[in-house]
């Protein structure tokens, strides 16, 4: 199912680019709100819908799950490495479930360390819990769509962006019916839900979260499988 | 337009199969025709892709190595179609034109992740021994960062034949490459295709082709304008007509003698010299001079004014 070999590579591509250092900031951003919130005595009913719905699921998780997810087979295509990936005698849905187990672990562990952090700050090991299972189910949903609009079009950070700001941040304010189609939305869902907690509003129900979560991410994992199939250098024709 | 079709010297014994081949295969990209009706068959030895830049020659190599769908026709790889077939790569090995690698990795490190996706069964052995065929051992611990294009060059080649493969197909393989490095590479392409590969490597350099390879296949314009031999169609290529331009001490006798000559088909006096028109290169070329000195005349300058590869790959459609 996994290649060692792909997973290696892709995840030294990963941490070699410059733009992985982008990640950083966010993360320690959210602790730092977190603490900072609960230093001035704050209590968490004020500060947990803002910093960990608003900022957390709403920013930080689908902007990394983005920066992560192009890269592990974005970055090979601009550049065009990975046609020496391509040209081995691999099913191409191996090579997609190596790129989205690494994408999905990377985005799980840099989002879901800060945010159980900060759900302990809040005072509930029951609410990290709840935290770390929403970036968990995040990752791979966000993963799944990003690796699959790598292949989709050639500009994905911009799709991704738009799907993001756009569609879940402000539609998903404006119309109830986006809210169907947000990833954020089911993270949240999940999390309230596991986390046992009010401080968390999910809008989506559990059930269609859960559901939608799974479509999103099998819907996304088999048309990226599909389109490498199909991948086509691009055809100069010197 | 016509393919000039040039038999091979002695008949090589029958294969099963051709490693592979093209049947009416077009490419075309919206109203661009990449690839028009290329039909060709390749066995094992060394045939040289030859064509002028953007002839079509890395479209018909993306084809054939199953990374673009034809529009129309069929490509197959010892066959079995190439694309959306993963399969083939077990036969194939490809070293694309474009040189990315993945520069965070040494040299060894690429070969080995190379081998280790052909799942060989002993990885480390396969990668020395395509890392000692392409003369890198000495560097192979480096990043590729540091390499030189040859170098990069040298190691992608050696990722393509880690798994020992029946094809190998090389687009633009000596671009980059000093003459040494050059000269290797010829060597090892030589001895592989006399081992039985099939090795098709892409050039606009004639010079390359004529070096490495007796089998050549031309393209020009998207079509297939001649294949076979390449002696014959290098022959082919200097009978040509030829235009070329001449001045002699004096221009308007040496006119007067020309006109005599069977390979002369026409002589215009201009100011700045005589421009002659030949049927045929080398004719024209051996009795110029002879010409000249019966007649007394001093030859000053004798240019071709079509040489370039273009004109003659543009006489092989036509012809």
């Amino acid at each position: 199912m996994i290649d060692s070999t792909i997973a290696r590579i892709t995840a030294r591509g990963l941490f070699g680019r410059r733009r992985f250092l982008l990640l950083l900031p966010l993360p320690l951003l959210l602790i730092g709100l977190a603490l900072l919130s609960d230093a001035l005595g704050a209590s968490p009913r004020a500060w947990a819908q803002p910093i960990l719905g608003g900022l957390g699921f709403g920013a930080v998780l689908p902007v990394i799950a983005l920066i992560v997810g192009t890269g592990v087979l974005g970055s090979e295509i601009d550049d065009g490495t990975l046609v020496h990936v391509l040209a081995k005698p691999l099913p191409r849905s191996q090579i997609i479930l190596t790129k989205l187990a690494v994408a999905v672990a990377v985005t799980a562990v840099t989002v879901g360390v800060p945010m159980v952090v900060a759900g302990l700050i809040a005072g509930s090991a029951r609410l990290g819990l709840g935290l770390a299972v929403g970036c968990a189910v995040g990752a791979f949903a966000y993963s799944a769509l990003f690796l699959a609009l790598s292949l989709v079009t050639r500009r994905p950070v911009l799709l991704g962006l738009i799907y993001v700001l756009l569609w879940e941040g402000l539609l998903g304010n404006l119309l109830s019916g986006t809210r169907m189609l947000s990833i954020q939305q089911y993270v949240t869902a999940v999390a309230a839900r596991v986390g046992d907690t009010q401080l968390l509003a999910g809008r989506v129900s559990v059930p269609v979260s859960v559901v939608m979560a799974v479509v999103f991410t099998v819907g996304g994992t088999l048309l990226a499988i599909d389109r490498l199939r199909s991948f086509s250098v691009a055809g100069e024709t010197s | 337009m016509s393919t000039v079709h040039v038999a091979s010297g002695p008949v090589a014994p029958p294969r099963p199969a051709a490693d592979i081949e093209l049947r009416g295969v077009s490419r075309w990209y919206g109203n661009v025709v990449a690839v028009n009706d290329v039909t060709m068959s390749l066995t094992a030895g060394v045939t040289g892709l030859l064509g002028p830049n953007g002839a079509g020659k890395t479209t018909l190599l993306h084809m054939m190595a199953g990374f673009l769908a034809p529009s129309r026709g069929e490509v197959l790889v010892a066959g079995a179609p190439a694309w959306r077939n993963p399969a083939v790569y077990r036969h194939l090995g490809l070293v694309s034109e474009r040189e990315a690698v993945h520069s965070f990795l040494t040299g060894w490190e690429f070969v080995l992740a190379s081998a280790r996706l052909h799942r060989l069964p002993q990885p480390e052995a396969a990668a020395r021994r395509a890392i000692d065929l392409v003369e890198m051992a000495d560097t192979q611990h480096r990043r590729i960062a540091t390499y030189s294009k040859g170098m990069r060059q040298r190691t992608r080649v050696a990722a393509a034949l880690v798994h020992d493969p029946q094809v190998l197909l090389l687009d633009e393989p000596f671009n980059g490459m000093d003459p040494r490095q050059r000269m290797h590479m010829m060597d090892l392409l030589h001895s592989m295709g006399a081992a039985g590969r099939t090795i098709l490597f892409s050039s606009h350099i004639l010079e390359e082709v004529e070096q490495l390879s007796g089998t050549v296949q031309v393209i020009v314009a998207g079509r297939l304008a001649a294949s076979g031999d390449y002696r014959r169609i290098r022959r082919l290529m200097t009978n040509r007509p030829h235009v070329f331009t001449v001045s002699s001490s004096d221009d308007r006798a040496l006119a007067v003698a020309l006109m005599a000559e069977a390979s002369v088909t026409g002589v215009e006096l201009e100011a700045a010299g005589l421009t002659v028109r030949a049927a045929d290169y080398g004719t024209f070329t051996r009795a110029l001079p002879k010409i000249a000195h019966a007649s007394g005349i001093r030859l000053r300058r004798v240019l071709p004014t079509d040489e370039s590869l273009e004109s003659v790959f543009s006489y092989l459609v036509a012809s």
